[in-house]
């Protein structure tokens, strides 16, 4: 990494004294040719901050002029209507939506994908985890609209008979209970998001706990325990962090994803107290399915709901680091 | 030394085992309970009887072994039964989703579907194709790798090579936050440009979001390979008195170059199939439009969102046989990337 | 609490590898076996096999029989785990749980075992810490991370790890190779005292230390590489050091080979 640290070390023929190079190439090198080539990637790292600063601008100009003339609360008002004079818009139910679609597909998703990844790691026969591990890697590049198109067409006739049984048994919890319109509701949303996600957070999971050293492993064996008291007491403790950063990583998807979730649900601007029916509505359905009749106010109003996402996101990414910055330093010792 | 302690444990190191297909036979007797209890309670769905029979697998994986062997060794048991059945819950629907994708994608996809718009066709009616999608996609993407491989290696060289100081801290902090930023804000960013110069959809308005998406990644995967260039290398080019951007394009970059390309070929599979900006920028159309700077162009994955829209039978056809045309692309460019990174491995000497 | 070991006609295989073949020996209770030998001559393979860690290597596979007072370890209806619970090992590096602090570490192995009082725990704790010649310099920091102890520490926690759960066995792979020398004579130390009380068995590239702690070694050599390692032969290691019987073991012991 360091490179010239250690060049200091190396011997005369350059031409300039070594000593100072480190200070010339802070500056900017001597050398024409290296002067222009750290121009330009130095450019390059500029020109990519310049871009997240426009961004972060641009959104918040636009929503600007669309939430001053909101007659409505833009937090909470539950309703989408910027076409009226004056209009009327809020992201209450957009948020409520986008929060618990992604808790769901959280709570189905981080469990399955960290047993798969032990599963691949410590369970499954040896000459299958090779090619399986591929196959789930392939499958985290399938584009979230084949997912949508698949989730539309072949999940949602499927989850008729689920979404029945939960309302037979555990309709009375409220959360659960079901009028009976077509399945295509908050639940079936965070299901769908939950697969999709399901590949990523197995893969880095499983990248994780491939790395706990043999030798915690063959201590916990040692002493007498079994492979989920070894699991327990060497795999899972090492890899929590990473495990952490896969989940927040699939959480960073989940919120933001906009096809998959605008082909199965069926939207409204209300908020359900039961999961099973449907309605609601997320950030990123309700910009695709808007935009198409939204005049030039109606986009900003987008726009601004567009840039709640982004701040949510940056949100949930920002606690991941930190997470992760504070295991480090617990375990980083001798990790 | 014998404690009240030492006398807890086994005096012996024999323990009652199950037999080997001790699981096999209660995954057998859980599968056909649940059938059982399915067939009785009149419940038809398969995902019904599939949890039924899961529930039943680790239940019963906990009773007997709790009998015949120990807690201890219950619950090492239950352990495994919950992670074969998370696996097995995790195969099916990504089994089918690849099932259906093939079975219902090959009905209307030949030759004259990947050289045909949809021109006039009206979405209830058989016919058209993909053609126009598939020239947007190519040309849009194309673009967007344009601008953003150079950009993302560039950025990454000068974080790798030069990079000290608040900068490059800077740099490498919102590298990780724009990896973040979902592609419907990307879209939103450059449909804001657009409503502030009053432009209509074209197709490199697409390319320019893309490209967004695209440059954290190409960053990201580039600096892992530059990083796992030696040392070594970089200061035995110096010491022969070469400068440093001869020495990072003769020695450091083809050193790393399959890696790179193999970073860059992932991210343009994963920018293929967005949907979302190119469905605010580009808008989509029936007709064939060579040119991405002018007028709206038709796309690949939007093209599937639209045909899906129409809600026609004819439309679900054509929108089955274009995702499986887009999971093709995509897994092509996967497995060519993965041969490439495999095939370069041993000389990067990781 | 000691056992004996009594090894006859062992074979360990990697896949189709054959790492040792052969092997035949006992190893007497309350006392030190040293195993020498030169690199890949299957030492540390023998000793893996006499509490079934081999098996846990991809591929690994034994045949023969290690008889542990009179149970065969690889008869019908044992269980590895338990086996594993009465032979103790104690790894070439050091490796204590890197999220668990001091005491966890040592009372990792006990909570396995079913529900003791925390009374219970600490006094087992602080015999086994004692007893690792590691209690006095641990105890104020019981609830550190067992990580930030030095090199010779962390391997002498492991040794308290290792008898905190009484086992009749210990195995030590290379325990100082990776240690400075004074660790090394803290360990060596320790060993001399824990064999009133276990039968150790020890596996080293030192031909002194073997010297200095063993009552018995064990001499293996390979034919050449690609070749099942095999047991030369097994002595008093006085009789090993001065006068042994082979003529490769007293080439390996000067200094010929290896």
């Amino acid at each position: 990494m360091d490179i010239s640290t250690k060049s200091t070390q190396a011997p005369p023929p350059i031409p300039q004294p070594k000593v100072t190079e480190q200070k010339r190439a802070a500056r900017g090198a001597t050398r024409p040719g290296d002067r222009i080539f750290l121009g330009l990637s130095r450019g390059s790292g500029i020109l990519l901050l310049a871009v997240m600063a426009a961004i972060a601008a641009f959104l918040a100009y636009r929503a600007s002029l669309a939430i001053s003339k909101d007659e409505g609360n833009f937090l909470t008002t539950f309703e989408w209507n910027t076409g009226a004079v004056p209009p009327v818009f809020g992201i209450a139910v957009l948020a409520f939506g986008t929060i618990v679609s992604s808790i769901i597909a959280m709570v189905i998703a981080v469990p399955i994908a960290v047993a798969i990844a032990l599963f691949l790691t410590h369970y499954a026969p040896r000459r299958l985890r090779g090619p399986i591990a591929y196959v789930i890697d392939l499958l985290a590049a399938v584009p979230s609209i084949v997912y949508g198109l698949w989730g539309a067409m072949i999940l949602v006739p499927y989850l008729t008979g689920l979404f029945g049984w939960l309302d037979a048994y555990l309709g009375w919890t409220g959360i659960f209970s079901w009028e009976g319109g077509a399945p295509r509701s908050m639940l079936t949303v965070g299901i769908l998001l939950a697969i999709m996600i399901l590949p990523i957070i197995t893969n880095v999971s499983r990248e994780v706990f491939r790395q706990v050293p043999q030798m915690h492993e063959e201590a916990a064996l040692a002493l007498g325990a079994t492979r989920w008291e070894v699991i327990r007491m060497a795999v899972l403790p090492f890899g929590r962090s990473g495990v952490i950063s896969a989940s927040m990583l699939g959480l960073g998807r989940a919120l933001g994803e906009t096809m998959a979730v605008a082909t199965v649900l069926s939207p409204d601007f209300l908020i359900h107290g039961s999961l099973l029916d449907p309605g609601g509505g997320t950030f990123a359905q309700n910009i695709a399915s808007k935009f198409s009749e939204a005049t030039e106010f109606g986009r900003d109003a987008l726009i601004a709901s567009g840039l709640v996402l982004f701040v949510i996101t940056l949100l949930v990414n920002g606690a991941a680091r930190a997470i992760i910055a504070r295991r480090k330093e617990y375990s980083g010792a001798n990790a | 030394m014998s404690t009240a302690i030492a006398d807890k444990r086994p005096s012996t190191l024999r323990g009652a085992r199950l037999p080997k297909w001790a699981p096999w036979a209660i995954a057998a007797g859980s599968i056909a309970l649940g059938l059982g209890i399915s067939a009785a309670a009149g419940l038809h769905s398969d995902i019904q009887w599939a949890l039924i029979a899961a529930l039943l697998h680790i239940l019963g994986t906990y009773v007997i072994a709790a009998r015949v062997e120990n807690r201890r060794q219950a619950k090492d048991r239950v352990v495994t039964a919950l992670v074969w059945v998370a696996f097995l819950l995790a195969v099916v629907p990504l089994a089918s989703l690849v099932w259906s994708t093939v079975q219902r994608g090959v009905k209307v996809l030949d030759g004259y579907f990947l050289t045909h718009s949809m021109g006039v066709v009206p979405d209830s009616q058989p016919g058209g194709g993909i053609y126009h999608a598939i020239l947007g996609t190519l040309e849009q993407v194309g673009l967007a790798t344009l601008i953003a491989a150079p950009i993302g290696v560039l950025t990454a060289i000068y974080l790798v090579e030069y990079g000290r100081g608040n900068l490059a801290r800077a740099v490498t902090f919102f590298v990780d936050v724009m990896t973040g930023i979902p592609s419907i804000v990307a879209g939103l960013f450059i449909l804001s440009l657009m409503l502030m110069f009053d432009m209509q959809p074209f197709g490199f308005a697409g390319s320019l979001a893309l490209a967004i998406l695209m440059m954290p990644v190409v960053v990201r995967s580039t600096e892992e390979m530059l990083k796992l260039v030696p040392n070594e290398l970089r200061e035995a080019s110096l010491a022969l008195g070469v400068p440093k951007w001869r020495t990072i394009l003769k020695v450091v970059l083809p050193t790393s170059m399959g890696g790179i390309t193999t970073g860059i070929m992932l991210s343009i599979a994963r920018i293929t199939g967005e949907t979302a900006p190119v469905l605010l920028l580009v808008f989509g159309s029936k007709f064939i439009n060579a040119n991405p700077f002018e007028g709206a162009q038709a796309s690949l994955p939007l093209y599937i969102y639209q045909q899906y829209g129409s809600g026609e039978t004819p439309a679900y056809d054509r929108a089955w046989a274009a995702s499986l045309t887009l999971i093709a692309f995509v897994m092509i460019l996967n497995l060519v990337a993965r041969g490439i990174a495999r095939w370069k491995a041993p000389k990067t000497g990781r | 609490m000691a056992k004996r070991i009594d090894v006859s006609g062992l074979t360990a295989y990697y896949g189709s590898h054959k790492a040792i073949e052969d092997i035949s020996m006992t190893v007497e209770p309350r006392s030190v076996t040293a195993f020498i030998g030169p690199s890949g001559c299957g030492k540390s393979t023998f000793l893996r096999t006499l509490n079934r860690m081999h098996e846990v290597t991809p591929g690994g596979r034994v045949e023969g029989k290690v008889m542990l007072d009179d149970e065969d370890l690889y008869g019908a209806g044992i269980d590895p785990v338990s086996v594993r619970r009465e032979v103790g090992m104690v790894f070439q590096r050091p490796n204590p749980f890197p999220t668990m602090s001091i005491f966890d570490n040592v009372a990792a192995g006990l909570r396995l075992n079913g529900n003791y009082k925390k009374s219970e725990l600490q006094d087992v704790v602080e015999k086994s810490l004692k007893g690792a010649n590691l209690w006095n310099e641990v105890k104020d920091r019981l609830n550190k991370p067992g990580s930030g102890l030095s090199g010779g520490q962390q391997q002498r926690l492991c040794i308290a790890r290792a008898i905190a759960v009484e086992p009749n066995v210990l195995l030590m792979d290379e325990p100082c190779s990776a240690l400075d020398p004074i660790s090394t004579l803290a360990i060596e130390d320790l060993i001399g005292e824990l064999k009133e009380r276990f039968t150790i068995v020890i596996v080293t590239h030192n031909m002194q230390q073997a010297a200095r702690v063993s009552d018995r070694t064990a001499f293996f050599n390979l034919a050449a590489v690609g070749q099942p390692g095999k047991l030369i032969e097994i002595d008093d290691t006085e009789r090993i050091f001065s006068n042994p019987s082979v003529q490769a073991t007293e080439d390996y012991i000067s200094g010929r080979f290896g």
